[in-house]
Formats: structure tokens, C-alpha cells, sequence
């Protein structure tokens, strides 16, 4: 009879689902990066010229930059003279186009993961943007939304239709000089996700991104800004994958949002990209800058995030508390399994009075998984009546696996008032056997107990999605048992 | 029901049964008492499937069947339960939840429908006013900041929804203050019926008072050393395990395993 720590084991050693690649004719540039290729990428997408001179700024910039070596993983040197840095399923013609035109084998793909595009499809209450590798391929919803003033479309067609919306915006949260990635993004994106939410407006449904990397070779650059103006609301959501493949592939992307007084914004992902073989072959290196800028006053932005996918996860989705009154809230789940590592948390600068911050981490490790929490909450001298609560708890799965903290905290104002409070567990096999002696199957246990580990960042998801991630969480940890 | 051979238990390497024998028939009540490290707790972990206690020899026969072959999880689909000495906390997991899965998991094996949510609710309502248990401890997490009487009832309860053959109770008595002991007690008693056997292990003989039992065993040493109706409860009471210990055959001080 296998032990439990074995056996557990065998349960965090499951297939990938979503490891198909579909066979589509697609626009690519040849592998490498120079200032031609970055060109290149802004006349395909007839963009206006001071995007262009931003790109290149950019470029410039991270030509002079190094890769961060701070981080808690390991891995190969990147070649980034052999990524591809744009790949788009080729079309008939140029510009937008209405759900009839695309491409139907892609239909099928986005099918296939779960996400209709059909409006009246399965999530009829969710307006979706698919991002296939490098290119938007449909919008839902775009003109119901349109009736209530909402922009939401894929960025480039933003930067056609608003550019005085991207001028204004791009790079006011993460500026093109921000670091090594971030620089990489601003010279190379290719699409992703522009919302706006004009003034007193409430979005009546959830908006979503769906990203998928199927070309090989390919980076995904993408950049989604979300702008949501005085008194008005908006929860978003953001999925993930990608096929199996023996490389790995870089995902760098970056997300900026802004609320204005009184706003809020409620930020969701679950991410699920391929995370590699058994032996760590393969994977999508998940190398991303998220943050939100509370500007207005009683303004709020919350990141939710379930990750549980990527060889490497590195992303810190954090919050600037400008506007007085503001708050900032991050949950998340972090999962590592197999020979996946995640080196994730959150940064929570205060610097409006009376600013709030609310932090919960669940990290939990598998395999030969290794999971890092990172989180800094800094406290500015102006920022009077500050609080912050943090709780950072990590589960172990088996005895191969790791989980390490890094608490950051500076104050420079004596109001702060501070709370930290962390703890690590085991899934022991006390709480394995009670399960099991109640008739529940070593899976069904396991997944369980991670779920519940997980409860009070899972009800902070959005209700069509918390059902998706609970599902994820248990699938993650499946195994050949049975 | 139950037919317990010749059975040896190691636990890290040390032996704590040795050569037990025990058999319980459908419809019987029996109490297995005995001193500290008598092997009291490990007899109804193995039974239950405690997979760190190693069966080094002897056989269970459950059923007809070779319960040292199945799985915990078999084991509690096929009517085994185990109410806990010390039950285990699971954070964020609803008592509710847990318990429904466990039911349906049972009844599956079975060949039943899963309960809906609703006859699910009329059934715990119904067996939680019969233990007069606070309803708020079914949206609470299992056994999560639980007080220990409200951990032992929690066993009970549960014992009750779940309806098993065969129901082990390893020192349910401990931590219950005697308004609880005697409610805990009768929702043993409503369950006894010929179908249904039970094996109490106490300390003492006051959970006795409540739950007759039909024998009484002495468990010294990894065996059992004396056998009587519960007229030998009492007994115990007055005199103690020392004279049992004495006219044991085997010596039972030594002879213990590095």
C-alpha cells in the first residue's frame, strides 16, 4: 500500500488539459529584436506615431537594462534573439471583425477552453476579449456595452479609435522604464484589453480577457488598461493557457489600472498556463508587471488572483494608494506543483491619508514545487492613519516542496498601524485519515483541504468563476489514483 | 460481524497488540477497557485503517470480508466508523459540506442516489435537535475552533447522520462534562439495533452507566485478558486493572520491542 505522502504525490501529478495546439495559417515576423522589428510591429498595426516613439524609447531604455536576478527561481538563460516576437492567425482582411468573420477553427479552440464566443453562449453574462497569441480575435458584447458609454476592445483598436485615452494613460501606472520586462513589453506588445468606465457608470456584466499562446517559439507580449472614471465600477477578469511544448515560452505582460474618485475596480485571474513536464521541461515563464493606481479619493482597486499554472511565476500585482481614503486589496492563491515555482505577492504603497491595505496570500506547494510570497507594504511619510492588514499563510503538500516568505515593511509615519500574520502547514496524514474514514477518497480529501485552505481568497472571485477555479484547484491536484 | 485473530500491531516499530482476539456479532455492545498504552486506541485505529499502525500478523475478518485489505475510505463506504479520540480540524471546510460528501460517498457504494441538499438539511436538522446541538455548527468549519465537548459530540452527530454497521468510539467519554456525556450516550442508544454493533473503548466505567454494553473486555498489554458481562464494568471501578494484570498468564510488563 502506497504511503500517504506517496500517494499524495501520485495526486499532484496530473495531465494538462489544455495542451492542444490548433493548426491555424498565421503572420509571423522571424525570431529577434531590433528597432525594424519593433517598426514592423507598429505598421501592422497602423499605429499613430507617438506610439511608435514610444516603443522605441522603450527599447532603448532596455538596452541598458539586466534581467532581476533578485527573484526566488532558477532557470536557463533567455535567448531573446529566438523569441518570435509577433504571430497573428492571418485574416482575410484587414481590421475588426464582427464574430461571423473569425476565423471558425479558432471558435473551436476558445470552444474547447471553455469560452464560447457566442453571445449567447454558456457565460452569457460575461463580455469576452480572446487574445490569440499576439492579436485580438473577437469582443463580445462590445455594443451592448457601448450603449452604456463603456469602451471595452481590444488595445489595438483602442489606440485606433481613443488615442487620446491611450496617450493620457499608457504608462502613467508602470512607466516604460519600470524594469527589465516591463521595458520589454513597452517596446514589443502586441494586443491585449482596453476598458474604460466613463463617469457613474456601473458595468452590468463581467468583462474578461481570455489569452492563449499557441504558436511556437512566440512570446506573448500583451497590455491591458483599465480606467474606470468618478463613481463608477468594474470587475474584470483575466484566463489563461497555453499548448504543451518541450520549450519554454515567455509570457511578459503588463496591466495597469487607474480608478478615479470614488471608483473601483475588481481585477480577477486565474491563470493556468502550461506549467511544464514532470522533470521541468517546458512551460511558460510568467514574467508580468500588474499594478493599480488609486488616484481619486475613496477609490479602490482589488486584485484577485488564482494561479496555478506557469513553470515560473513572477508577478507582484500591487496598488498605489495616491488618493486619500483609498484602498488596496490583494488575495491570492498560489499553486506549485511538479517543478513549478512561483516567487508572487503584492506591493501596497500608501501615500493618501487615511489609506487601507488588505493583503491575503495562500501559498501551496506540491511535488517538487517551490512558492515564494514577496510583499512589501510601505507606508510614505504622508500617508497619516494608514492601516494594513497581512496574512500569509503557506501549505505543504508531500515532502519535496518548499515555501519561503519575504515580508517587506517600511514606515516613515508613526500613525501606520500595522498587522502581520502568517502561518505554514502540512496537509498531515491526521487530516488525510479523517477524510478517508469517512468514506471521502485521498483526492476528493486533498482537494478538500486545499479548497478550504483557500476559501477566503476563492469567495473574493467573481460567482461565474469561483465554481471554474474551485474546479481548477481539484483537477490541479488529480491524480492516477483510482 | 467482526472476527478479530491471533492480531499483532506495531507502531514504529514497537509492538502494542499482541495476539488479540475479539468477536462482535450484529446487535452487540461491546466495551473495551484497560489501562494506559494498553493498545485501546491503536485497536480502533487499525481498524479503522491507520496506515502508520503495521499489521505484522493475524487476520480481521468484517463482513466476510478481509478488512486489512481495504482502504480507509473502503473501509467507511462498507459501514465502518471510527468516532475520534482527537478529531481533526479542517480550516474553511463547512461541517455541512464535509458531512454531505461523506454521506454521498457512502451512499454511493451503496448503489443510492446522492441526498439532495435539501433532504440533506431535514436530516441533519432532524439528528441535530436530537443531540441538541447548536444548528450554527453545521455552517462552521469542521471541527475548527471547536471546544472538545463540542469536537466528541461532533463524532456522534456524525455517526448518527452516517448510520454505519460497525461503530468504533475511541474515548468519546474524555473531555465531556456529564450533561453531554449522557446526550452522547443516547445517540448511541437510539442507534442500537440488531444490525448494528458498536465497540466502545473508555477509561472508565461512567460512559457505562449510559451505554449498557452487552461485554466488557480487558485489554492489558496488547490482549485481552478478561471477558465479562457489564457487571464487570463495575468491578473495574472498585478494584482497579492490578488484579487482572496479576492473573494475566502472560507477562505483561516486559518483553516490549526497542
Amino acid at each position: 500500500m502506497p504511503t500517504d505522502t506517496e500517494r499524495i504525490q501520485d495526486l499532484t501529478e496530473q495531465e494538462y488539459k489544455y495542451g492542444f495546439y490548433t493548426d491555424v495559417e498565421t503572420d509571423s515576423l522571424p525570431p529577434g529584436l531590433n528597432e525594424d522589428v519593433i517598426r514592423l510591429i507598429s505598421a501592422k498595426k497602423k499605429e499613430p506615431d507617438f506610439l511608435l516613439q514610444w516603443r522605441l524609447k522603450a527599447y532603448q531604455h532596455w538596452l541598458t537594462m539586466t534581467e532581476p536576478k533578485w527573484p526566488n527561481v532558477h532557470y536557463s538563460p533567455i535567448d531573446f534573439q529566438g523569441i518570435v516576437y509577433y504571430s497573428a492567425p492571418k485574416r482575410k482582411e484587414d481590421g475588426p471583425q464582427s464574430l461571423d468573420e473569425v476565423d471558425p477553427e479558432l471558435l473551436e479552440t476558445y470552444k474547447k477552453l471553455g469560452i464560447p464566443l457566442e453571445e449567447q453562449g454558456l457565460l452569457a453574462g460575461v463580455a469576452v476579449d480572446a487574445v490569440f497569441d499576439s492579436v485580438s480575435v473577437a469582443t463580445t458584447f462590445k455594443d451592448k456595452l457601448g450603449e452604456l458609454g463603456i469602451i471595452f476592445c481590444s488595445f489595438s483598436e483602442a489606440v485606433l479609435e481613443h488615442p487620446e485615452l491611450i496617450q493620457k494613460y499608457l504608462g502613467s501606472v508602470v512607466p516604460h522604464t519600470d524594469n527589465f520586462y516591463a521595458a520589454l513589453n513597452s517596446a514589443v506588445f502586441s494586443d491585449g484589453t482596453f476598458c474604460y468606465i466613463p463617469e457613474g457608470v456601473r458595468c452590468p456584466m463581467e468583462l474578461s480577457t481570455y489569452f492563449r499562446i499557441n504558436a511556437r517559439n512566440t512570446g506573448q507580449f500583451e497590455r491591458t488598461l483599465i480606467i474606470a472614471d468618478k463613481g463608477s465600477y468594474v470587475s474584470y477578469l483575466e484566463g489563461c493557457t497555453a499548448p504543451m511544448r518541450d520549450e519554454n515560452q515567455l509570457h511578459a505582460a503588463v496591466v495597469e489600472l487607474v480608478t478615479h474618485d470614488d471608483a473601483q475596480i475588481k481585477y480577477s485571474t486565474i491563470q493556468n498556463w502550461y506549467p511544464g513536464d514532470d522533470e521541468g521541461k517546458g512551460g511558460i515563464f510568467n514574467f508580468v508587471t500588474k499594478r493599480g493606481k488609486c488616484l481619486g479619493t475613496n477609490s479602490k482597486i482589488s486584485w484577485t488572483q488564482v494561479e496555478t499554472g506557469s513553470a515560473i511565476t513572477w508577478k507582484y500585482p500591487s496598488v498605489l494608494l495616491l488618493g486619500d481614503n483609498s484602498t488596496g486589496e490583494f488575495y491570492s492563491v498560489a499553486l506549485t506543483k511538479k517543478r513549478q515555482q512561483a516567487d508572487t505577492g503584492t506591493k501596497m504603497i500608501h501615500v493618501g491619508k487615511n489609506t487601507r491595505s488588505n493583503v491575503v496570500s495562500k501559498g501551496i506547494s506540491a511535488g517538487h514545487g517551490q512558492n515564494t510570497y514577496r510583499g512589501l507594504i510601505k507606508i510614505n511619510k504622508s500617508a497619516t492613519g494608514a492601516r494594513n492588514y497581512t496574512q500569509c499563510d503557506s501549505m505543504l503538500i508531500g515532502d519535496q516542496c518548499g515555501a519561503h516568505t519575504f515580508p517587506y515593511i517600511e514606515i516613515k509615519n508613526s500613525t501606520a498601524h500595522m498587522e502581520h500574520e502568517a502561518s505554514t502547514s502540512k496537509i498531515g496524514e491526521d487530516q488525510m485519515f479523517y477524510c478517508q474514514s469517512r468514506g471521502l477518497s485521498a483526492e476528493d480529501a486533498v482537494s478538500m483541504i486545499v479548497n478550504g485552505f483557500c476559501k477566503e481568497v476563492l469567495k473574493e472571485l467573481p460567482m461565474e468563476f469561483a465554481v471554474e477555479a474551485n474546479r481548477l484547484l481539484s483537477v490541479s491536484l488529480e491524480g492516477s489514483v483510482g | 460481524m467482526l472476527e478479530i485473530k491471533n492480531l499483532h500491531v506495531e507502531v514504529g516499530g514497537k509492538e502494542i497488540l499482541r495476539g488479540l482476539n475479539l468477536s462482535v456479532k450484529a446487535g452487540e455492545v461491546h466495551s473495551i477497557m484497560g489501562p494506559n498504552g494498553s493498545g485501546k486506541s491503536t485497536l480502533a485505529q487499525v481498524l479503522a485503517g491507520r496506515e502508520s499502525y503495521e499489521v505484522t500478523s493475524g487476520e480481521v475478518i468484517y463482513e466476510g470480508q478481509d478488512l486489512l485489505d481495504l482502504s480507509p475510505e473502503d473501509r467507511a463506504r462498507r459501514g465502518v466508523f471510527l468516532a475520534f479520540q482527537y478529531p481533526v480540524e479542517i480550516p474553511g471546510v463547512s461541517n455541512t459540506y464535509f458531512l454531505r460528501a461523506a454521506l454521498n460517498a457512502i451512499r454511493k457504494e451503496r448503489g443510492e442516489e446522492e441526498v439532495s441538499a435539501m433532504d440533506f438539511l431535514g436530516l441533519v436538522r432532524e439528528k441535530m435537535a436530537l443531540l441538541k446541538m447548536d444548528e450554527s455548527l453545521m455552517s462552521r468549519p469542521v471541527n475548527d475552533g471547536f471546544s472538545g465537548g463540542e469536537k466528541k459530540r461532533n463524532e456522534i452527530f456524525q455517526m448518527s447522520v452516517l448510520e454505519p454497521h460497525l461503530a468504533i468510539l475511541d474515548e468519546t467519554d474524555s473531555g465531556l462534562d456529564i450533561d453531554a456525556l449522557k446526550i452522547a450516550a443516547e445517540g448511541v442508544n437510539m442507534l442500537r439495533g440488531e444490525n448494528r454493533a458498536f465497540i466502545v473503548v473508555t477509561h472508565y466505567q461512567r460512559l457505562l452507566n449510559y451505554i449498557v454494553p452487552d461485554f466488557v473486555h480487558v485489554l492489558c498489554a496488547g490482549q485481552i485478558v478478561h471477558s465479562g458481562d457489564s457487571t464487570l464494568a463495575l468491578e473495574l471501578e472498585e478494584k482497579g486493572y492490578g488484579w487482572l494484570e496479576k492473573e494475566s498468564a502472560e507477562p505483561v510488563a516486559s518483553g516490549e520491542r526497542g
